[in-house]
């Protein structure tokens, strides 16, 4: 009784603290921020309130003792329907800001609606949204199997999930009223930081807790991949982040680096945040789900940790890559090229690794069309892997650097390998959450890879022409010494190939509505009568013996 | 110790004593799995994720 009085007493003091706040607010954003704030700690309180079984607390249970003989599978189930959602919901807004830059007009000239706050609004919602909630969810569910252990500190998980969905939120909003640090990929502000790291932390406790109660003596290769992308995203976000408010009740904030110090530290966090949210986490999901499907253990468990190790030593010295012929000494450039160059092999041998468990059982590419997307998803990994370092050498990254061949590499990793991943890891687990046999519908999974991959294809081929086409035209000089192409005439030669990608992510969005409403029927239980995807070839009438035929 | 001696000496430890201790130790934990003998044990780990195949539920 008393631990229910406590923690309801904790929620009271957040909603306390955040009414506070609120009427001390010296901004309408950060005003609203901790309206949002009191509503979740209100909701907390309900909770707590009404979620509690008080005849038992009164008997002396402080809180039900849980099940250890099953697995902790509500957030999960959770995490697969946000998943879904939050990915529906950042491609649709990525589609719009695709299709703004086709045609300006849909800026609407209204300031919440301008391309400057619905791009990190996209980002957001694919990256952070859509992969994070992915990566909570199913590091919750491939620790707890391949630890064979119910999670640990289950409540603190519950704020842990909870709390993530709190700062997507806040970080969405915030972009929408305009506020954000200004750095790329790590836009939230100050007090959004900080609690991001609140519940950052909790997620480690929940994650090396789990790992001290396992059953089974040997860490599995997953879980060393979740570890460091946890650890390693509290370093980067911490170090980067490290501002000083304004005011206390202000949204406003001025960071502590500055000047070339402070871009170092930015791309060191911007790319470590692709090496170790969108690589290393993705990884984990790679060496549990793609042996499963495959029902074969991974080709190798030695490579693995090679590739575990390689990209740890080597992915932490990348990021000057991204400035390239800047204020920073060339040195520094220099390295942050030598080791980009150095990740082809690690990367390439995780690929080999993923794609080679399929050896003996090629025959599922055709049969399953999980492990094709699985399939497609590792092959993505390697070639924007092979793509990355090659843009960080010098001479190449003079060409592509500030163009939209950027964009185009980014997106053949993230709509590629990150998103094809995390579809297959959706596909694998609905079922399994809800008790089901199978999806509602195989075809539908065939759809939604047909449309994701074709998607992917507009828009990395339409953004390599772009891109390329946009370097030569700025770089081009008369035969005066003078710049060939005005600014306006590279954006106008741009169109087509706008247009192109926005198709592009028109196919991608479309494969993830399919893919919405799929989960949504196997969650209610349904199952499409439909003809299998690929049956045995028979004949009645050639299976029989031959028999001689006298000659006419 | 001034800045730029700091500085200094930083420097001249990150590119002779400390990326030598680096590179050691990622040999080390790169190199373990091929030790002799542990074959088995990969193995193992590769296979734990079948143990478990209805899932617990």
């Amino acid at each position: 009784m008393e631990s229910v009085v406590a923690r309801a007493g904790w929620w009271l003091v957040a909603l306390f603290v955040a009414i506070v706040a609120y009427a001390k607010a010296v901004d309408t954003a950060f005003a609203i921020h901790m309206v949002v704030f009191a509503l979740a700690a209100l909701a907390g309180l309900v909770i707590k309130l009404t979620g509690t079984n008080y005849q038992l607390a009164t008997a002396g249970f402080g809180k039900l003792a849980s099940d250890e003989s099953k697995y902790d599978d509500d957030l999960v189930r959770w995490g697969v329907i946000l998943t879904t959602f939050w990915g529906v919901v950042g491609f649709l807004v990525g589609l719009t800001i695709a299709l703004q830059l086709t045609f300006p007009v849909l800026n609407l000239g209204f300031e919440y609606t301008t391309f400057g706050r619905l791009r990190p609004l996209h980002t957001s919602a694919v990256i952070f949204a859509f992969g994070g909630t992915a990566l909570i969810a199913t590091s919750f569910y491939i620790v707890q199997r391949t630890c064979r252990t119910r999670l640990a500190l289950p409540g603190l998980a519950r704020f842990v999930f909870w709390g993530y969905q709190l700062f997507i939120v806040l970080a969405a909003t915030g972009y929408v009223m305009g506020v954000t640090q200004g750095k790329e990929y790590a836009e939230p502000e100050w007090y959004v930081d900080l609690w991001l790291t609140l519940v950052w932390v909790a997620y480690l406790a929940v994650f090396v807790m789990t790992l001290v109660k396992r059953t089974e003596p040997h860490i599995y290769v997953a879980n060393w991949f979740f570890l460091s992308f946890i650890i390693t995203v509290a370093m980067l976000h911490l170090v980067n982040n490290a501002n000083v408010p304004v005011d206390p009740f202000g949204s406003r904030s001025y960071p502590l680096w500055s000047g070339v110090q402070g871009a170092l530290v930015q791309w060191w966090y911007g790319h470590n945040a692709v090496g170790f949210f969108l690589t290393a986490g993705f990884l984990a999901m790679m060496y549990y789900f793609v042996p499963k499907q495959a029902e074969r253990p991974i080709y190798s468990y030695r490579l693995s940790i090679v590739h575990f190790w390689s990209l740890i030593f080597l992915y932490i010295w990348a990021g000057p890559h991204h400035l390239h012929y800047t204020a920073l000494p060339d040195w520094a450039q220099t390295l942050g090229m030598v080791f980009s160059v150095m990740l082809w092999m690690p990367s390439w041998g995780g690929m080999i690794n993923g794609l080679m468990t399929l050896n003996g059982a090629w025959d599922k590419v055709r049969t399953d069309p999980i492990i094709r997307m699985m399939v497609i998803s590792v092959a993505f990994y390697g070639m924007s892997t092979f793509e990355g370092p090659m843009m960080s050498i010098k001479s190449v990254n003079s060409l592509s650097h500030y163009t939209d061949w950027t964009i185009g590499h980014v997106h053949s990793g993230a709509l590629g390998w990150n998103g094809m991943i995390t579809f297959s890891a959706i596909y694998f687990l609905t079922p399994r959450l809800w008790g089901r046999s199978r999806m509602y519908s195989q075809r539908m999974i065939n759809w939604h890879f047909w449309l994701a991959t074709l998607g992917i294809v507009f828009y990395a081929s339409a953004m390599w022409v772009a891109g390329i086409m946009q370097g030569l035209m700025w770089r081009e000089y008369g035969a005066d010494g003078y710049l060939v192409n005005s600014f306006a005439e590279t954006v106008a030669a741009l169109h087509p190939m706008y247009l192109l990608r926005a198709f592009g992510g028109l196919l991608y969005l479309t494969g993830g509505i399919i893919m919405a409403y799929n989960v949504w029927q196997t969650i209610a239980g349904r199952l499409r009568q439909e003809e299998p995807l690929y049956q045995p070839e028979y004949s009645a009438n050639a299976d029989r013996p031959l028999t001689a035929v006298p000659a006419e | 110790m001034s800045t730029h001696s700091t500085y200094d000496a930083l420097r001249h430890f990150a590119d002779s004593w400390g990326l030598a201790a680096m590179v050691v130790t990622f040999l080390v934990l790169a190199l373990w799995p091929f030790r002799p003998g542990a074959r088995k044990d990969n193995e193992a780990a590769a296979n734990m994720i079948f143990k478990d195949e209805d899932d617990g539920e």
